[in-house]
């Protein structure tokens, strides 16, 4: 950089003196040598020029590079809650504008304000060398140029985020109207929808217009600004150059040099919004490298081999101000299952969520074999655990791969077939493209709420883990393939413990152990009969359900009841009906 | 809204226009674009002179300051002047700089504001355009779009080309008229320099050429590639708990640092470009000058030219580079833009394949039967998901649409409110075919309740009425109450005022469906269809709620009712078996129950969970 400043201040003094040399009457000689020498020291200088900014651009890239990863691996560290808080909307915008901002500091802005100082001091020094009072009067002018594009900066930049947040807008209502088009369609809505985005849109292209007239004040005030620091030269100057002070060669010098430092100078304003944008964007990178994981590995990790037992004592948990569970105990044996039922919000996904230590609760203790969980290594905890949550999330991969998703390798053929008969889904991968390669999500095929949720079934069964969590993980999937699904886990279950939450009685009932929530609290436990027995809430929940019918259809009861004793005694196993799903085609 | 055509949703063979890369330039899209310039051609005009005057007002101060030294500065040194008339002719001739540069920068201001505004305006009808166009697109292509690529199509890529109309085409047209005014101006002052100077031109074509290829492919890239990142990251982080509860984090972490290399490979070889490009721009410009000046140097001492005009030369030699400097700037907005322009085109060009009738039938009075005449339909044909389905529904009768996953029904439900339309056979409202009407006639008598009720971001109330005023607050209230929708609405903050957000996250999975039933029953339309599958995550209170809002919603009109709940199918009138497409069986519940055929099954798979309850 500075040697780049030194060379570029030398050309202007070979064509000052070139003119001087013209103006006095000289060999053309001379005038070759000199322009020789200012070609060889403006090659230099553009060769010494060129590798610094690529050295320095590029350092910036590899610093985007190198914080994008950090980024990632750190975020990767984090627990559920964060990104519950965070909008991962807010996360990617900092991942992607901050990052832009922060690489744009390290790289155009140190390029610019390291050249742009060093170029300015020479130049200076050089100018005074020709003339002390054509230099004030510059460094008197130019300060105007960098202080207006400063000042005119950050209105510009106020008016900026005016303009972004209304793009905000605008694609808010966008989208809630491509996500709503049924709805749109179906009510007819599309003309007063189109009336309502033309408002949206209407106030965007004011405020863009709004930006561009104050944007557009920039170029015009800084060429204006700038032409009047050569005039004053020009004006200033050929008075020296009459008064026979100032020769016109060292006028052309003087102009010379202030060619040189005029963008240097706009610059400057430039180079200040530059570093406050980075510097705020650096912050933010910072609070996302600042946030501590609170999940975290244990300092003495225990190593014993997991089996499956799994127990809550004394469990406590709130989110912020409200108390979710309340002194929640089970035990789980190895090779158990497990029901939780209860309504919307009554604790059920947040007890399956301390097991792989998705949360880890206030009060009391989450253990595994006895061992509280926080001692193991995450990794060894999640391994034994598999989860299927409440909502899918499946990623755009080809459909292997999501079932092999937790495997330590690469499923083979025979695991994977045996993970898609115990979800059911292996008939619907029949029908796609390229089977189990098939891509997922919008670059392949769009696979419908119940293949999600047998999909992420396989996923969990795939890990092969000694404990099997379904947090509401049948809801969309038909009564029918339910029951199957839920035959051919208790087959797959012998060994392994299992902890299903649902809605539905017809999922619960075959559990060892059922429990019902209620406001965070076990209002109920124990197997099916059990509680229906007692007549508590479960079984007036169970009643709920089904007693409208049992009501309306009695008379149809006592024929179906019959019936079903002559077929039961016509088939022997009564595990499931054993319908031949070809003739009912219970495909989703 | 899922129906189940897993297979061949992909193979549809939409374009993955994501990837559409776009050339620098492509007439056939220039010349659309610019027909939408058309309505402001009076600004264009306008826009265009002031583009002539700003080139030529700024080519003049290195004009003037020829002159400055030519008429004021020399002859005073070599004392062909007074040092007094030397100052005299200083001060006018800085007068003159002054004045031309203030017309300078005052016509750069005007002609800057102006091409935003009309680039805005213009871009404010496409997009208008482009959404009303949709508005107005069939279902299907809802289907096959996903919404993140249409929004990203009306804000992102209009916003690209609102970049180029006022940023790139204006700076490129500025561009060529400023070159062609430097060069003429030089060409005035001094034939023979000027032609010397020019012979840099071939030179610059050629560099600019070579690294245009290289900045075209490395935008390319950089732009393929940040995509990738962008979206493996916003993928990442959405389902971080899946990463993490499966140990992936390794794996994936691996994945994305590929990703980021690949990104950081294809910036390097842009910085590569862009940082061997300007210096050679610069080199070049300081043996330009160079040349001038011996050259100039020459003629000057052969007293054939004055310092004055080398001067001017030289400061011309400034605007001359300038614009080759920002190069490749423009070249990447305009590639960005070509890129975008084609895929709006594209969407515009959708058509749409539902469409109005020209001369549509109006139907007086809508008493609301029903009628499938030998219905077949595919979503992608050959995968039939209606075969030959024939059933009528007399005005004002319930009826219940029963199969498994898969069977048809929802197809049933999207037919009626013509959503898509059939391949064979068809379907009649009163006697007259749903394709033989305006579809805004058809789904005002049609009412629908969805399976998932969208929320639109407003009041309780804005989304029980939409947007029709008719619908008095009175009726909202009442809807409402009919529905059992009022006890929470009560319960809320501002009642009726209160504001939901996008997709209702304030409100429960139970409340915004009675939302839904409120919305549909304010319209009172004659034909109701609800679409009521699997919901199981609503608690017990309110499904009780629900269950009662449905058998009022059904009362006193046809309705067509996609069962989930046994309640339900045994208070309509009949109920209708599909099966794999095809209706096998139709009846009341205890005559099918009877007849122990596949409603017969589907109910014992129902039902089955009694059995327990009895022991």
């Amino acid at each position: 950089m500075t040697v780049g400043a030194v060379l570029a201040v030398v050309p202007p003094r070979f064509i000052g003196q070139i003119v001087d040399a013209l103006n006095v009457g000289t060999e053309l000689g001379v005038v070759i040598a000199l322009a020789l020498g200012s070609v060889s020291f403006a090659a230099a200088e553009a060769a010494v020029r060129g590798f610094s900014r690529y050295q320095i651009i590029n350092a910036s890239r590899r610093i985007e590079y190198e914080m994008r990863n950090d980024l990632l691996a750190h975020l990767q560290t984090m627990h559920l809650g964060y990104f519950q808080h965070q909008r991962i909307g807010d996360l990617m915008a900092r991942l992607t504008n901050d990052l832009t901002a922060v690489r744009q500091m390290y790289g155009f802005g140190i390029v610019m304000s390291a050249s742009t100082t060093m170029l300015l001091l020479f130049t200076v020094v050089s100018m005074v060398g020709v003339s002390v009072k054509l230099t004030i009067l510059t460094l008197l002018l130019m300060p105007v140029a960098s202080g207006t594009f400063w000042i005119v900066g950050r209105r510009v930049h106020h008016k900026f985020q005016q303009l972004q947040s209304q793009f905000g807008e605008m694609s808010t209502k966008a989208q809630e109207n491509f996500s709503g088009i049924r709805v749109v369609k179906a009510f007819s809505q599309e003309e007063p929808e189109i009336a309502s985005f033309a408002e949206v849109n209407e106030e965007y292209v004011r405020r863009a217009v709004d930006l561009a007239r104050l944007n557009s004040l920039i170029w015009p005030a800084m060429a204006f600004i700038m032409g009047i620091a050569v005039l004053a030269t020009l004006y200033v100057g050929g008075r020296d150059a009459i008064e026979g002070q100032l020769t016109i060669g060292q006028l052309i010098q003087f102009i010379a040099y202030q060619n040189l430092i005029s963008w240097p100078m706009i610059a400057f304003g430039e180079i200040t919004n530059i570093f406050q944008q980075g510097w705020a964007s650096l912050l933010r990178l910072q609070e996302i490298f600042n946030a501590r994981a609170s999940i975290t590995e244990p300092v003495d990790p225990v190593d014993a081999a997991i089996r499956g037992e799994v127990e809550l004592r004394g469990v406590s948990f709130a989110y912020g101000q409200s108390i979710i569970l309340r002194d929640v105990s089970f035990k789980v044996p190895a090779g158990g299952s497990l029901a939780i039922v209860g309504a919307t919000g009554s604790g059920k996904s947040t007890i399956v969520n301390l097991v792989p230590r998705l949360f880890d609760p206030q009060q009391g203790d989450v253990l595994i074999d006895g061992v509280d969980v926080k001692r193991y290594p995450l990794e060894k905890l999640r391994r034994a655990v598999g989860y299927v949550p409440q909502e899918t999330f499946l990623f755009s991969v080809p459909l292997r791969e999501n079932v092999g998703f937790g495997a330590a390798e690469m499923l083979t053929d025979t695991q994977l077939q045996w993970a898609g008969d115990v979800s059911q889904l292996n008939k619907d991968v029949e029908d796609f493209p390229a089977r189990f390669d098939t891509m997922v999500g919008e670059r392949g095929v769009t696979l419908s709420g119940g293949q999600k949720q047998r999909t992420a079934i396989a996923r969990a069964v795939a890990k092969d883990p000694r404990i099997l969590i379904l947090d509401d993980a049948l809801s969309a999937v038909d009564t029918y393939t339910e029951a199957e699904i839920l035959r051919r886990l208790r087959g797959v279950m012998r060994e392994r413990t299992s902890i299903v939450v649902a809605h539905r009685i017809s999922t619960v009932k075959d559990a060892d152990e059922i429990l019902v929530l209620e406001g965070g609290r076990i209002v109920e436990r124990g197997p099916h009969a059990e509680l229906l027995r007692s007549k508590g809430r479960y079984a007036q929940m169970y009643r709920r359900q089904l007693l409208e019918e049992e009501l309306e259809v009695d008379e149809e009861r006592d024929q179906r009841d019959k019936r079903l004793r002559a077929e039961q005694r016509d088939e022997p196993s009564p595990a499931a009906p054993r319908l031949p799903s070809e003739r009912l085609g219970l495909q989703d | 809204m899922g129906h189940g055509h897993g297979g061949g949703g992909g193979s549809g063979g939409f374009v993955h226009d994501d990837e559409i890369l776009g050339k620098a330039y492509d007439a056939t899209l220039t010349r659309r674009l610019v027909s939408y310039l058309k309505p402001y051609g009076r600004q264009v005009a306008l826009a265009v002179v002031l583009l002539f005057l700003m080139s030529a007002t700024q080519i003049l101060p290195p004009v003037i300051a020829k002159f400055i030294i030519d008429t004021a500065i020399s002859p005073a040194v070599s004392g062909a002047i007074t040092q007094a008339e030397g100052f005299a002719r200083l001060a006018m001739l800085g007068a003159a700089f002054v004045a031309v540069l203030a017309a300078a920068s005052g016509f750069r201001f005007w002609q800057n504001v102006l091409t935003t505004s009309i680039g805005q305006r213009a871009m404010y009808d496409l997009r208008l355009q482009l959404f009303r166009h949709l508005q107005y697109l069939s279902l299907g292509f809802f289907d096959r779009n996903p919404v993140g690529r249409l929004m990203t199509r009306i804000t992102n890529d209009i916003d690209a080309l609102t970049e180029m109309v006022s940023r790139g085409v204006v700076s490129i047209f500025g561009d060529l008229f400023t070159l062609a005014a430097v060069m003429v101006v030089m060409l005035l002052l001094d034939a023979r320099l000027a032609l010397l100077t020019f012979l840099v031109i071939p030179v610059l074509v050629g560099i600019t050429a070579f690294f245009r290829g290289m900045m075209r492919d490395s935008f390319r890239a950089i732009r393929i590639r940040l995509a990738r990142v962008n979206a493996y990251l916003n993928e990442t982080l959405s389902g971080m708990s899946i990463v993490q509860l499966f140990t992936r984090e390794r794996a994936t972490f691996a994945q994305f640092d590929d990703l980021n290399e690949d990104l950081y490979q294809a910036n390097r070889g842009a910085v590569r470009a862009m940082s061997t490009f300007q210096p050679s721009i610069m080199f070049t410009r300081a043996v330009t000058s160079a040349m001038l000046f011996v050259a100039g140097g020459y003629w000057i001492i052969r007293g054939e030219l004055t310092i004055g005009t080398l001067s001017a030369f030289w400061l011309l030699l400034e605007q001359f580079f300038r614009p080759i400097l920002d190069l490749a700037e423009r070249y990447n907005i305009l590639q960005a833009a070509m890129a975008s322009s084609e895929r709006v085109f594209t969407l515009l060009d959708t058509e749409a394949t539902i469409v109005d009738p020209p001369d549509p039938v109006e139907l007086e009075h809508v008493r609301g039967e029903v009628r499938f005449d030998k219905v077949s339909f595919a979503y992608n044909e050959p995968d039939w998901v209606l075969r030959d389905v024939d059933f009528t529904i007399s005005a004002g009768e319930s009826v219940a649409i029963v199969g498994a996953t898969g069977a048809g029904k929802t197809s049933i439900i999207s037919l009626i409110s013509r959503f898509y339309d059939v391949q064979r056979g068809g379907i009649l409202l009163d006697g007259v075919d749903l394709r033989r009407m305006r579809q805004r006639d058809v789904r005002r008598h049609v009412g629908v309740v969805l399976q998932d009720p969208f929320i639109f971001a407003g009041t309780v109330a804005s989304n029980i009425r939409l947007n029709d005023s008719a619908i008095t607050d009175e009726q909202v209230r009442w809807a409402a109450r009919f529905v059992n929708a009022d006890k929470f609405i009560e319960r809320l903050p501002d009642r009726y005022d209160t504001v939901v957000t996008e997709r209702g996250s304030t409100l429960s999975v139970g409340q915004k469906q009675l939302l839904a039933f409120a919305r549909a029953i304010a319209f009172n339309p004659e034909i109701m269809l609800v679409l009521d599958e699997a919901t199981s995550s609503v608690d017990t209170e309110t499904e009780r709620l629900i269950q009662d809002a449905l058998q009022k919603l059904m009362r006193g009109r046809t309705s067509i009712v996609i069962a989930h709940r046994l309640s339900t199918i045994q208070n309509v009138d009949r109920i209708l078996v599909l099966h794999k497409g095809r209706l096998v069986e139709a009846g009341s519940h205890r005559d099918l129950l009877a007849r122990r055929g596949v409603y017969h099954r589907l109910y014992e798979l129902q039902y089955r969970a009694h059995e327990t309850a009895q022991t």
